[in-house]
């Protein structure tokens, strides 16, 4: 029994536990909805959402489902750590989308018009990103310019850009709204395999994008928590003035910081268009998800590189789930709204939190009391109302 | 140039109404990032009212009953943004995302429902309106004019005057600038920043309805409302949360969106042959731009987006 309490009390368990009450919350509310349209396949549909490639009847279309998850993964969690890193050091990256649109424009340029190998087209792809992060960044150090609204604008007007770049003749398939596919167009830029599609029943988007993402993770972990550099960071971040005041260079430390952020999003754009698992429209008028999941995936994961890697396979994977379901009763985009709940839950962590401590602490001191627990169940249920 | 004349007002009306929204918000001490979402709420409760409509409905009854359930729509989704930063402190930008995203979402999940239940095999996310909208315009000569271009004026004149020449006003703006001040004085700071949060979703949720409306007959809930939300969120930081300079702010930014729709039509701008996407971006760099210039001397309430805490001095 002591033990028990001993670690509830321990933050990283809570942070655990939050994510998962708002995972059962945003599933919840998901099959509310999804019974609400039909209630004949509702379970079946959710149980799809869930499952994702395990839904596949044999095991080699299992894998080959799991490997498209996976190479998806690889980007979510790029654009998951740059919100991840900038959050940690109090700015919020909103402008993620537009650094990943500046990574795809420029990586897919450099590959089909410059003919450069993947390593080259990974790098400018970070570069890209990286200046529309210090853009960003510059404009909140000496233009006192708010970093959530600058994002915003850079998403829309690299949207445009991108789309506008991309168009040229070197790099755009004449006959569709696409870019030309890497495979044909230079297989150099792809980026290898090494042996990791044979793993999943020969899926060529399978490359070591992933576990380089997770090497990113991991790396990120130690700058942030391990190293001065990262504590500089930090330190601007919970105070600017006092970092300035211990001879912390606060306006560098912001734009670093956000070029930074950048160059994990452009890489993220990287290891999506360089494995050839999908084109570039250059028609498309809306900014892409994968940033603004990104900040599904970073709350989602307790705001802790290594928490984001298993948060972004489960957003990923419900969204691929959505695309299973039952296409003419439900629509795909149950995903979405399950994701979103799922991020709007994620800004009551610290009341779950709150009350849980308040709980222990009760406990602790009295036995267990019971009044206590319906609290969060019924803040939960109000928020299950208004929608 | 009519046209230009036209497109100009409509969208200017749009990012009036928005941008007026996120100034009670804010006044009142919350960020609304939500705007967007509560735009498309409103949008989807508006274009649903005018689908669901009879055919033979009369025109006084489409206008008010189209433009009162986009208003409700809005007001009750801005409850989100209330309850959770107001009553349980969240982080305001996270929330305000959160809002966008799941607007989107279920504005589509909804449509698509809609769509389906009524037609088996129809499973896209537009609604057409094209016979109800009619009930809001009104030609004279070649300008198209919409009844909701006055509801931006009068709604306009009618802010300025809360917020300024009311108790109500001043006390909101009381909030966002000094709650705890506020607070030692009898006022009570929650129900003054739900009350802000209520008429941003309340204009929010309007303009929403009228964006929609503005150019096409037919809305794809897939696309939300294509950053107009946070067009009018650059709008009223330009305008320095002041509604007269808002108003300003937005006539400027709507003829740089309407030039996009029309600059074909213009033929100086035609002859340089510049791509489309070049004016689709305009009216975001143009706001990075002035934002640039004017955000160092920036009038922003003073205690905006820090939830408030009785205990804290």
């Amino acid at each position: 029994m002591k033990d028990k309490k001993f670690s509830l009390k321990n933050p990283s368990l809570q942070s655990i536990l939050t994510s998962l009450i708002c995972i059962i919350l945003g599933l919840l509310i998901g099959y509310i909805v999804l019974l609400m349209i039909n209630p004949a396949g509702a379970g079946e549909a959710i149980k799809t959402i869930l499952l994702n490639f395990l839904s596949r009847s044999s095991a080699a279309a299992q894998m080959k489902a799991l490997g498209n998850t996976l190479a998806k993964t690889a980007p979510l969690l790029m654009c998951a750590l740059s919100i991840c890193f900038c959050y940690k050091v109090g700015l919020f990256n909103i402008g993620a989308p537009g650094q990943y649109e500046a990574g795809a424009c420029i990586g897919l340029y450099a590959a089909l018009a410059w003919h450069m190998n993947w390593v080259l087209c990974l790098i400018f792809a970070a570069l890209a990103g990286a200046v529309v992060g210090a853009i960003s960044g510059a404009l909140k150090a000496y233009r006192n310019v708010n970093e959530v609204i600058s994002g915003i604008m850079l998403n829309w007007i690299m949207l445009y850009l991108t789309n506008m770049v991309l168009s040229s003749k070197k790099v755009k398939d004449p006959a569709s709204p696409y870019t030309i596919k890497l495979m044909s167009g230079n297989k150099s830029a792809l980026i290898p395999s090494a042996g990791l599609n044979k793993l999943f029943a020969n899926n060529t988007t399978v490359t070591i994008a992933i576990p380089l993402a997770i090497l990113f993770a991991i790396l990120i972990w130690v700058i942030l928590s391990k190293t001065k550099f990262g504590y500089e960071l930090r330190a601007t971040g919970f105070n600017k003035e006092a970092a300035r005041y211990a001879g912390m260079k606060e306006k560098q430390n912001i734009i670093i910081t956000l070029a930074i952020g950048g160059a994990l999003a452009g890489v993220g754009a990287a290891f999506l268009f360089l494995t050839g698992y999908q084109e570039w429209s250059t028609t498309q008028t809306s900014v892409p998800g994968m940033g603004f999941n990104g900040i599904a995936a970073t709350f989602l994961g307790g705001l802790h590189p290594i928490g984001t890697i298993f948060a972004s396979f489960f957003i990923q994977s419900i969204t691929d789930g959505g695309a299973l379901i039952n296409k003419s009763v439900y629509p795909s985009q149950i995903s979405d709204l399950i994701s979103s709940i799922i991020i709007y839950l994620c800004a009551f962590v610290l009341f779950f939190k709150y009350a849980l401590n308040k709980w222990i602490s009760k406990r602790d001191k009295g036995g267990p009391n019971v009044n206590d627990v319906p609290v969060t169940d019924n803040a939960a249920k109000k928020e299950g109302g208004d929608k | 140039m009519v046209l230009l004349l036209q497109y100009t007002i409509i969208f200017a009306s749009v990012l009036c109404l928005v941008a007026l929204g996120g100034c009670f918000s804010e006044h009142s001490g919350v960020i609304n990032l939500g705007l967007e979402g509560i735009m498309v709420m409103g949008a989807l409760g508006g274009a649903v009212t005018m689908f669901l409509l009879p055919a033979g409905t009369s025109k006084i009854v489409i206008v008010l009953a189209t433009t009162l359930f986009a208003i409700l729509i809005g007001m009750i989704y801005s409850c989100l943004l209330g309850l959770a930063c107001i009553n349980f402190k969240a982080d305001q930008t996270l929330v305000g995302t959160a809002m966008n995203l799941l607007a989107t979402a279920a504005a589509t999940v909804f449509v698509r429902a809609m769509n389906t239940s009524i037609n088996p095999d129809n499973v896209s996310s537009s609604i057409q309106y094209i016979q109800p909208k009619k009930a809001f315009l009104k030609y004279i000569g070649g300008f198209e004019f919409n009844w909701f271009m006055v509801m931006a004026v009068v709604l306009l004149i009618a802010s300025w005057f809360v917020l300024y020449k009311t108790k109500f006003g001043l006390r909101l703006m009381a909030c966002g600038e000094n709650p705890q001040a506020a607070d030692s004085v009898g006022i009570n700071v929650y129900k003054m920043r739900w009350a802000g949060v209520l008429i941003s979703g309340f204009l929010g949720g309007l303009g929403g309805i009228v964006y929609i409306t503005a150019g096409v007959s037919e809305w794809k809930f897939e696309m939300g409302v294509a950053g107009f939300g946070f067009l009018a969120l650059a709008v009223m930081i330009f305008g320095q949360w002041k509604p007269t300079r808002i108003a300003l702010a937005a006539l400027l930014f709507g003829l740089f969106r309407a030039l996009s729709n029309v600059y074909t039509g213009i033929p100086i701008l035609a002859a340089m042959k510049l791509p489309s996407t070049v004016y689709n971006m305009l009216p975001y760099i143009i706001s990075l731009v002035v934002l640039a210039f004017t955000s160092k001397n920036s009038r922003a309430p003073k205690a905006e987006g820090i939830p408030y805490d009785k205990g804290m001095r």
